[in-house]
């Protein structure tokens, strides 16, 4: 784990951007670029992050960053390692290179998913981070297939007949350590140390490695924007989001949560939920809450946890 | 000077993209163009080029990949067809926006629907504003010179913008022909390896891709405006370079008999060499007709086209590409515009034909040359638009 001293007072993604107050995802990249060991570059696919944080002629990034379209960052990524390969074996370039993939869940779960699983694939040496703020926030939260069941968006919306999401999140963990790749790990950026450790670690690794982290949106999941980290932290302590990495397919639940706090504690901060404490909603937060549990059951199962 | 040998206009282009030292090629297989992808995987495989061959999962990430490649400042080439093209549709215009001198071999093919392997030009003339330069071959020889010219086109700092360079499906993808080739030094020494503006380079951080709101993105698309006119000095300086080299003069067009022509058949590609054949033909029976020929399609090459036109009175302009709903089809109208702007007040009508590999026999090509005739004479159109060897 690294410690708090330990960590550059640089500041690689520099404050002045245009995201929301109270923005996790925001902080996630500023934790991101903290973990750093030499000359990177940044993919970053059209999102959130990638809007706000570059609007011409300003850019918040002091490392090199790149965008080309929303649903290829993977790909980018790709061709960009390859690169750099092919030009250090000619000896045109004498440097390694990090390159670190990032977009939402959008450009993750559903869109991007294809250039994801082709780069994992085919093994490029790249890591690739998923902020996961549960929508496509940046076009105004609509319903992504990261999207959590019975969460309100503005195409799963808390109506009449259907309240909310009817379906559940996609296991993006699941099937990114589906294609054999070395490492692949959950985070929060509630939990600071974790998340910037594994980045790290991730970067170390050979081949392509992919973090999911937990970016709290209090647009989009409608809570105060003082309350993100609380938030996040909460998602954890509730067993909503499981804090784990795979490594070489072995799974291990990083923060163990012995005492899991009443997940209504998460819902009722959100906005989002507000709708599935009516009477008439009352089997969809029944269904979310048993969805959480068998979750979490599972996830314990292969960390080799009791449950 | 180089040797013959005998060449498909896929394996042209695959050999043409090896002498000219790639480092990074990122490809889909599509027909068919698969041949072109199928050759450069053999040699990288067989280590005859030193280059990463990325094997991507589509042609959205093929050309997604290759965008990536080329800001790290690498040379990079990809190929595509039909509906692999049009997948990349989103991505051709980030490829020339961000600058970047990829260059894309075309073997040029119907799209769907109905699904249709066979060629016509559908698939670039879908993706004829997408702000690259662009050039049709009519023969193997031609896209094999074309592929290392192009990569010295595109690579020019005046430039900075992707080439596509395309052959007609089949009829060139898969023909095989006498092509004369360079030797690899000749090769190289016409194209050193490549000298980026602007690169990634990590090591001074730059971001590539901001966003551009009202306030800054008609200054980007306008400096792509200049870019593309002044690539214009580039390919005839290119061309002069390359005829000292491979004794093969280039251009933005070919014009074929047209010094004393009153009529004649501008078209692009393989049609071409047929209708150079049948102008041959009339032309030994007393009858002025030539062809004319844009090897460059984009930019559009109206200067010249202009000179090519002379005092020709009437023209036939072949499309193999359909724009459902216009007044003419793309070539057509590109050439109406340029006449209509240089005060040329002549006849022309456009000929739809060959869509979906439809064959176009020098007996069409006869009959099309004699209404041009026609037209000249009497300075009147019968049909505007014709659709050549189409059952109605």
């Amino acid at each position: 784990m690294v410690r708090l001293q330990d960590l550059p007072v640089e500041e690689l993604f520099t404050s002045g951007h245009r995201l929301c107050a109270g923005c996790g995802a925001g902080t996630v990249m500023r934790m991101t670029m903290k973990a750093l060991r030499g000359p990177t570059v940044v993919v970053n696919a059209t999102g959130c992050v990638e809007v706000a944080s570059t609007i011409y002629p300003y850019t918040s990034w002091k490392v090199s960053w790149v965008h080309i379209a929303f649903e290829n960052a993977a790909a980018v990524a790709s061709g960009i390692e390859a690169a750099y390969k092919v030009l250090r074996r000619k000896g045109l370039w004498d440097k390694y290179v990090d390159v670190i993939a990032i977009a939402g869940d959008g450009g993750t779960f559903d869109i991007g998913i294809q250039a994801l699983s082709g780069a994992l694939e085919r093994g490029h040496d790249f890591l690739y981070i998923c902020y996961d703020n549960e929508a496509y926030m940046n076009t105004g939260i609509q319903r992504s297939g990261a999207t959590p069941h019975g969460a309100a968006t503005t195409t799963s919306p808390a109506g009449r007949k259907i309240p909310g999401k009817p379906e559940f999140k996609k296991d993006l963990i699941g099937i990114c350590v589906a294609h054999g790749i070395e490492y692949a790990a959950t985070a929060s950026p509630a939990y600071w140390n974790d998340y910037i450790t594994k980045v790290r670690k991730a970067l170390e690794v050979d081949g392509p490695a992919v973090i999911h982290v937990f970016a709290p949106c209090p647009t989009g999941m409608r809570f105060d924007p003082s309350k993100s980290i609380e938030v996040a932290r909460l998602a954890v302590q509730t067993r909503y989001w499981p804090v784990y990495e795979v490594e070489r397919g072995k799974y291990k639940l990083n923060i163990k949560v012995p005492q899991p706090k009443p997940l209504l504690e998460f819902l009722k901060m959100q906005g989002r939920f507000t709708h599935l404490f009516q009477p008439e909603a009352q089997r969809e937060l029944e269904a979310l809450q048993m969805w959480v549990e068998e979750n979490w059951k599972r996830i314990a199962t292969l960390c080799g946890e009791k449950t | 000077m180089g040797k013959v040998t005998g060449l498909t206009g896929n394996e042209a282009i695959a050999y043409a993209v090896k002498q000219c030292n790639v480092d990074v090629v990122a490809a889909y297989p599509i027909t068919p163009q698969t041949i072109m992808v199928e050759v450069i995987s053999e040699y990288v495989y067989n280590g005859e080029i030193d280059a990463e061959y990325v094997c991507v999962e589509s042609e959205h990430s093929a050309l997604s990949a290759c965008i990536g490649a080329s800001l790290t400042g690498a040379r990079v080439f990809t190929a595509t067809a039909s509906q692999g093209l049009a997948l990349m549709h989103e991505i051709l215009y980030v490829a020339s926006g961000l600058r970047c001198p990829i260059v894309m071999g075309v073997a040029n093919r119907a799209l769907s629907a109905p699904l249709n392997i066979h060629g016509d030009h559908s698939d670039m003339m879908g993706s004829r504003d997408c702000g690259w330069i662009q050039i049709y071959a009519e023969s193997p020889q031609e896209a094999y010179d074309w592929i290392i010219q192009a990569f010295k086109i595109a690579e020019d700092h005046r430039v900075l913008l992707p080439v596509s360079v395309n052959i007609d499906g089949f009829i060139l993808s898969h023909s095989m022909e006498r092509v004369e080739i360079l030797e690899d030094g000749d090769v190289s020494k016409f194209l050193p390896p490549r000298k980026p503006f602007i690169t990634i380079d990590p090591t001074k951080p730059i971001t590539v891709g901001a966003l551009c709101l009202p306030d800054y993105y008609f200054e980007v698309k306008f400096q792509q405006i200049q870019a593309l006119k002044e690539s214009f000095n580039v390919i005839r300086e290119v061309n002069a370079e390359y005829e000292t080299l491979a004794e093969r003069k280039y251009g933005f067009l070919e014009t074929y008999a047209m010094d004393d022509a009153e009529a004649a058949i501008i078209c692009l590609g393989s049609t071409a060499g047929t209708a150079k054949a049948v102008a041959m033909d009339l032309r030994s029976k007393g009858k002025k007709v030539g062809v004319i020929k844009p090897w460059v399609y984009r930019p559009f090459p109206e200067e010249e086209l202009i000179k090519a036109v002379g005092d020709v009175k009437a023209i036939a302009v072949l499309d193999r590409a359909c724009s459902f709903g216009a007044p003419f089809n793309a070539l057509c109208s590109d050439i109406i515009a340029t006449l209509y702007r240089h005060g040329k007040d002549l006849r022309v009508f456009n000929c739809l034909y060959g869509l979906g590999g439809r064959d176009i026999t020098p007996n069409d090509l006869k009959i099309i040359f004699e209404e041009a005739l026609e037209v000249a004479k009497t300075g009147k159109v019968k049909e505007y638009v014709k659709y050549v060897g189409v059952r109605e």
